[in-house]
């Protein structure tokens, strides 16, 4: 029995130690509202780890990438709004640490591109079909003169 | 006319090829520095070697310099080092040292061992100015031109190539420039 309880609070040290051991990675930021955490963790969700580049700030693991997360929390407790943040971070590190970036004139093509793409792609399929149903009611229906010569002629050649 | 609109597809697919080629040639973790053409970000931190002197952006007027990121942790820091040497004493151009989240400590201990090129060393413990400038890893070397703006931000390690085929060019059109 003795044997029992000395091997099963062994276990749950093991268990403890482990969790606490996981959890030691992690930051453990305070918040004054729960409004604050979720714009936190909108944020470093939003913006991308410049030195592991296709990663979030809150999924890297990079030095870097916890200084970023440092910096939102204490914006964010500063009572900076997301766009100030986005800002702060797009002065230092460029367009890139935005996965969406801010609709301004180096990024006009980027946002108007495909739209523009498509819209051609509109334009020449509607001038296209437009063409081609021209194309074929003036061959079907109708006749110039030459051809209505040509067709009673062949038709009277049949008769004969 | 219409012949040579047949070709338009073939043309647009040697355009986009001809974009892709070039990117493949392009490094994706280099990135621009957002800095560039901005002034040196306002800062006040002591000097590595006298605590007691706080430097600002003031500092680095004066002279075209390199500002060279580096801390005691980066290999490549390592792996540079020599050739900063030879830039400040050969070339003579300053060298200034922004120490990035580094121990003072070590970091005292390593220009003792392997030399000191640095005119002096910002020593950033927190990496407040290496956050503002946009650094986000060591090495990183950036060329300042006399008014404090930042010119040029190369990413990783000085060597000869970089510096004759990057930094020296550059130097010299900036020192030429009021």
């Amino acid at each position: 029995m003795k044997k029992l309880i000395l091997s099963l609070s062994m276990l749950s040290f093991i268990v403890l130690s482990v969790v606490a051991s996981a959890n030691e990675g992690s930051d453990t930021l305070e918040f004054k509202t729960d409004a604050q955490r979720s714009q936190y963790q909108q944020l470093t969700e939003e913006l991308r780890c410049p030195k592991c580049q296709n990663q979030n700030i809150a999924d890297s693991n990079a030095p870097i990438a916890k200084d970023l997360r440092n910096e939102v929390h204490r914006l964010i407790l500063e009572g900076d709004d997301a766009d100030q943040i986005v800002d702060f971070m797009v002065e230092r590190y460029g367009n890139f640490v935005v996965y969406k970036p801010k609709f301004d004139p180096s990024t006009y093509l980027l946002w108007l591109g495909p739209a523009i793409i498509a819209l051609i792609g509109l334009i020449i399929v509607v001038l296209s079909a437009r063409k081609k149903r021209k194309e074929e009611s003036t061959d079907s229906a109708v006749l110039s003169q030459e051809e209505k010569n040509q067709l009673s002629h062949i038709l009277s050649e049949d008769e004969k | 006319m219409k012949r040579v609109l047949l070709f338009l597809p073939l043309i647009i697919a040697a355009a986009i090829g001809v974009i892709l080629f070039w990117g493949l040639g392009n490094d994706p973790t280099k990135l621009d520095s957002a800095r560039i053409d901005d002034p040196l970000p306002l800062f006040s931190l002591p000097s590595l070697q006298n605590p007691e002197r706080l430097l600002s952006q003031e500092d680095v007027k004066g002279k075209v310099s390199l500002l060279n990121v580096w801390a005691t942790w980066c290999p490549s820091c390592r792996v540079e080092h020599p050739y900063l040497l030879k830039i400040a004493k050969q070339y003579g151009v300053p060298v200034i040292g922004l120490n990035y989240k580094d121990e003072r400590e070590s970091a005292k201990n390593w220009l003792v061992q392997l030399g000191n090129p640095y005119l002096f060393n910002i020593f950033d413990e927190k990496g407040k100015l290496g956050l503002d400038l946009g650094v986000y890893g060591a090495p990183e070397t950036y060329i300042v031109d006399k008014k404090g703006i930042v010119r040029y931000r190369h990413v990783g390690v000085v060597d000869e190539q970089v510096w004759k085929s990057i930094l020296e060019p550059r130097i010299k059109q900036y020192s030429k420039q009021g």
